[in-house]
């Protein structure tokens, strides 16, 4: 065979192909099982009754009437549970000194938020249940509730009395010590005689992930195995959460994730609603399903975010950086719950991010309040640093008059320069910081944008525009299982793949890895499809049941790809060396001699071969096998990966701001990411897509409020604003790429990229149009009220226009001589 | 005490129903309960997110805030009502064809409203497609690949 011939019969490849996904097929026509959609003989319905009140005394529960109402089966209360009905594990206690609430499914005495279950009823219908959820009679005494973080933080008030303390853990960070960079006191010293010290305090606000299907769980224990179907992003962690925490035996537990309607963290959680229902169904022994309401899911399942941020960056006069000091105030709501206080330490390792400061502390205290319990939401700590660490890059370019991606480029790593390792002690693969950001810049139109910038601030405009820059970096694919032992996560950040060959050729492959929307089975297919020479239509990929996928770590932090797509190359590449003995064997040819290319097994030399679907068969059939060897080609990896990867890019968003009406509109927004090797760049675009929207939902619409009494005011699709079409632009996206290092495939995460990096990038943008009036800071989101008053009170030379936020935390008669007066920041950035 | 019910009947998707219905049952409930309809989607249960977007006598309608009696003697189009005995619509196509969903939760209400936009106006604009859809969340995909799908669906030009 020729080289030429070769060539034509190589199949197009599918990496890199804008496949339309399997799974649409079945989304677009209806034909779906999401978790509500399932009805089993004989089942029940439960409904939950939840607290009023953010922390009050349990005095009486009254059950009488609610049992007795029409088809009610059975109503539990706290005081009704015994040791099977488990607790709701934190997987990730950040220090041996943690203070962590016990957390049983209900509580018996007290509860801690508004929305806690304090006791459940079980009826019939769903209707029932709810009709006699309202028939549950529960006195409580009030309690002061722990509301403020800064406040809880101070032990003003009690979220948990028996405690002691709302103080859970206090994670520190520090380069010196870490022995990866030098002492920030003294560069923040140095830097007050003769440099610049910037210090800010930066609010992230309570977020809630929102994603569209409501939570919902069935619990089936008429079978062998008890089977649990869950709305869930993590199968495999609520089943060993279960079989650790009940006492049912692991392999008598089935969890499966059927469909699933989103997740962006907010699924990746052991709830109490899961747990009651598996309790619940082993009491009565009969299927029981249980589905929230919007409410109760913004409510009740966990939200995200939540920090006070002080951030201290030295920096010399010249501009080139010298320390960064991180203080975090992280809520971590009434609970600790499965991560909840891992998510702040994810962070952790992200603040300098791609910018070369030789000195670094970090510091996060975790802080009990009575609030719901806080989790991942995407991007889960890397959001928050990344949001720091670019507002205090623009805040500095101010201080010094300069142009602030000029001061970027002055201190990140330049690309030449990689493998890097940071001050936080991470080695930077790959990366190209200037590429992506003269891309960024050509396609915005970064210079005639500035040019009308400055023009409409000369002519006085109404409407000002602003120009926010976000050049962001992450850490992603969770994670190497050493890395997270060495952080006290209680579990490894493996991922398992199988490949089975079938006898007809075809392909099935198994991952742990347990999709939510981001289209698994194209991506995977494609990665098989290439590897093995097979038609795409040919594979088909099993996931979300812990049945057919027995082992798994499931998806999150944007892993299933560089962690299990490289497990199912391993896997796939096992398959191929099995084959290979076959194929010689078959071919009468040394194994040595044997070449597999394109689905094809070849003898070095002749046009002798068999294609893999041969093989397959041959196999399958056993009659002429080589001696010793099984009659099987399937195979199996576990990948534990050696490295996170580093998707950045460089984000450019345009706001123009009505200073008459606070009103922000967007005018454009350009980001050009790098995240390596793309396997479907129709789905990557998906995923910048969403992302963006997510990140520019939390600059601009969304936070989660609760009034003085703890009471959740944002419960609705009402009152927390998620976007809608009218709201949002079309963005501009682009790519750079470096292939990562750190795995076969060269692909780096791209699930969290977009949320990540935007919401710097507006508020930037938003501040940049308006500082010439004297604003400092404004607070998430930066609703037209918000701005208007930024606005008013910055004319008017209020020290503080947002309260709270952006004020210099150090007393102003301390401050050194290289710290401007900030309530005088007339210097527009870019002027 | 069992709830009274009250006799309706009401076509869905071409085909006559008679059903018994206590007076609160929702339509929603009615669709996906009774008849087994599982593409009609529950989202908020307060008619914001659009999840559970049917037609009723070809008018946009949330059925979760619509009583199944308010449907006596309507037709009631749902997303399997959209679909072609084999295969998929135009609009379907047009939502496979650019991305238009990821985890496909709100898919279905899109569809059956975007659907009855192109019935009223086959020529929409960007900024028409955006204005009807406002009552149909989606959290995942930033909605331009719907608006996309809905434009090409319309035979117009996409934007990516």
């Amino acid at each position: 065979m020729t080289a030429t011939q070769e060539t034509s019969t190589e199949p197009a490849r599918e990496i890199g192909r804008d496949r339309r996904r399997k799974e649409d097929q079945r989304l677009i026509t209806g034909r779906t099982r999401w978790t509500d959609n399932i009805t089993l003989p004989g089942m029940l319905h439960m409904a939950m009754v939840r607290s009023p009140f953010a922390h009050a005394t349990i005095t009486a529960i009254d059950t009488t009437e609610a049992a007795a109402a029409p088809n009610v089966v059975a109503v539990y209360t706290g005081k009704d549970l015994d040791e099977s009905a488990g607790v709701l594990i934190n997987a990730w206690p950040i220090t041996p000194d943690q203070v962590t609430p016990a957390h049983p499914p209900l509580p018996t005495d007290r509860v801690s938020f508004a929305g806690e279950v304090v006791a459940v009823v079980v009826a019939r219908s769903a209707a029932e249940a709810r009709d006699a959820a309202e028939l549950v009679d529960v006195d409580y005494e009030e309690l002061p509730a722990a509301l403020d973080l800064k406040e809880a933080a101070a032990d003003t008030v009690l979220a948990h009395p028996d405690l002691g303390t709302n103080k859970s853990a206090l994670w520190v960070f520090d380069s010196q010590e870490a022995g990866t960079g030098g002492d920030v006191e003294e560069a923040i010293a140095k830097a007050r005689e003769s440099g610049v010290v910037v210090e800010r305090e930066f609010r992230q606000q309570r977020l809630i992930p929102a994603f569209m299907e409501p939570r919902s769980v069935v619990v089936d224990p008429t079978g062998e195995q008890m089977t649990m179907w869950s709305a869930t992003q993590i199968p495999h962690i609520v089943r060993f959460a279960l079989a650790a925490t009940t006492g049912v035996p692991e392999s008598k537990i089935r969890v499966i994730a059927p469909d699933v309607g989103g997740g962006f963290g907010g699924k990746l959680q052991v709830t109490p609603e899961e747990w009651m229902a598996w309790w619940v169904a082993r009491q009565l022994m009969k299927p029981v399903k249980y589905t929230e309401t919007r409410s109760e899911s913004l409510m009740a399942a966990h939200h995200g975010r939540d920090q006070w941020q002080k951030i201290t960056l030295a920096a010399e006069k010249d501009g080139t950086v010298t320390g960064l000091k991180v203080e975090l105030l992280a809520d971590l709501g009434s609970h600790v719950a499965i991560v909840g206080g891992g998510v702040p330490v994810l962070g952790a390792f992200m603040f300098n991010s791609i910018y070369k400061f030789p000195a670094y502390h970090f510091a996060c205290q975790t802080v009990l309040t009575n609030k719901a319990w806080t989790d991942a939401y995407r991007g889960a700590g890397r959001p928050e640093a990344t949001f720091a660490i670019e507002r205090i890059m623009d805040e500095l370019a101010l201080e010094l008059g300069r142009e602030p991606l000029e001061l970027r480029e002055q201190n990140w790593i330049r690309h030449d320069e990689f493998p890097f390792t940071t001050v936080a002690g991470l080695e930077y693969d790959s990366g190209n910081y200037e590429e992506a950001t003269r891309k960024a810049k050509e396609s915005f139109g970064y210079d005639a944008l500035r040019a009308e910038q400055q023009q409409r601030r000369e002519s006085g405009d109404p409407v000002q525009l602003g120009i926010g820059i976000s050049t962001f970096t992450e850490m992603c694919g969770l994670a190497p299982s050493r890395v997270l032992g060495s952080l006290d996560y209680g579990a490894g950040g493996w991922e398992h793949a199988s490949v089975r060959m079938l006898a007809t050729g075809k392909v099935e492959i198994v991952t742990g890895a347990s999709a939510h929307g981001q289209g698994h089975e194209t991506a995977f297919s494609q990665i098989v499809a290439d590897r093995l020479g097979v038609p795409f239509e040919d594979v088909e990929v099993l996931h979300g049941d812990t049945q057919i996928a027995s082992k798994g770590l499931d998806t999150y932090g944007s892993r299933s790809l560089v962690v299990g797509g490289e497990a199912l190359v391993k896997a796939t590449d096992k398959v191929i060396e099995k084959a290979k003995p076959i194929a010689a064997h078959l071919l009468e040819a040394d194994v040595s001699d044997i070449e597999f290319s394109a689905g094809r097994f070849s003898v070095k030399g002749t046009d002798q071969g068999l294609a893999m679907a041969e093989v397959a068969l041959a196999t399958f059939a056993a009659h002429n096998l080589p001696d010793g060897v099984e009659p099987s080609l399937d195979s199996d990896a576990t990948y534990d990966p050696i490295n996170f990867n580093y998707p950045h890019g460089t984000h450019l968003c345009a706001m123009e701001v009505d200073t008459e009406t606070g009103q922000v509109k967007m005018r454009k927004y350009t980001c050009v990411d790098d995240i390596g090797n793309v396997i479907n760049p129709l789905i990557v675009a998906g995923q910048m897509h969403g992302g963006l929207a997510q990140g520019i939902a939390q600059a601009l619409f969304e936070e989660a409020v609760y009034d003085d009494a703890g009471t959740l005011v944002s419960a609705s699709f009402v009152d927390y604003l998620v976007p809608t079409a009218a709201d949002l632009i079309s963005f501009d996206v682009g790519h750079n790429s470096t292939p990562s290092l750190t795995n076969t495939l060269g692909t780096k995460g791209v699930g969290e990229a977009g949320t990540i990096a935007s919401t710097p990038a507006v508020v930037n943008a938003v501040l940049d149009a308006i500082r010439q009036f004297g604003v400092t800071d404004i607070t998430m989101p930066c609703t037209p009220e918000r701005v208007w008053r930024a606005i008013q009170d910055g004319t008017a030379g209020a020290k503080d226009p947002t309260t709270g936020a952006a004020a210099a935390h150090f007393d102003p008669a301390t401050d050194g001589a290289g710290q401007s007066n900030i309530a005088d920041g007339t210097e527009g950035a870019g002027q | 005490m069992a709830e009274s019910k009250t006799t309706i009947t009401v076509s869905v998707n071409g085909t006559e129903h008679t059903c018994q219905v206590a007076p609160r049952t929702l339509l929603v409930d009615l669709i996906r309960d009774d008849l087994r309809l599982t593409g009609t989607h529950i989202g908020c249960e307060e008619g914001i997110c659009g999840a559970c977007t049917v037609t009723v006598d070809g008018e946009l309608v949330k059925s979760c805030l619509f009583l199944a009696v308010q449907a006596d003697g309507k037709d009631v189009t749902t997303v399997e009502g959209l679909t072609p005995k084999c295969g998929t619509s135009r609009l379907q196509e047009s939502f496979r064809g650019n991305f238009a969903l990821q985890c496909g939760f709100c898919t279905s209400g899109m569809v059956v409203a975007a659907d009855a936009l192109l019935r009223e106006n086959p020529d929409p604009s960007e900024q028409e497609i955006k204005e009807h859809l406002v009552g149909n969340l989606c959290r995942c995909t930033g909605y331009l690949s719907i608006i996309d799908a809905v434009r090409a669906a319309a035979n117009q030009e996409v934007t990516s």
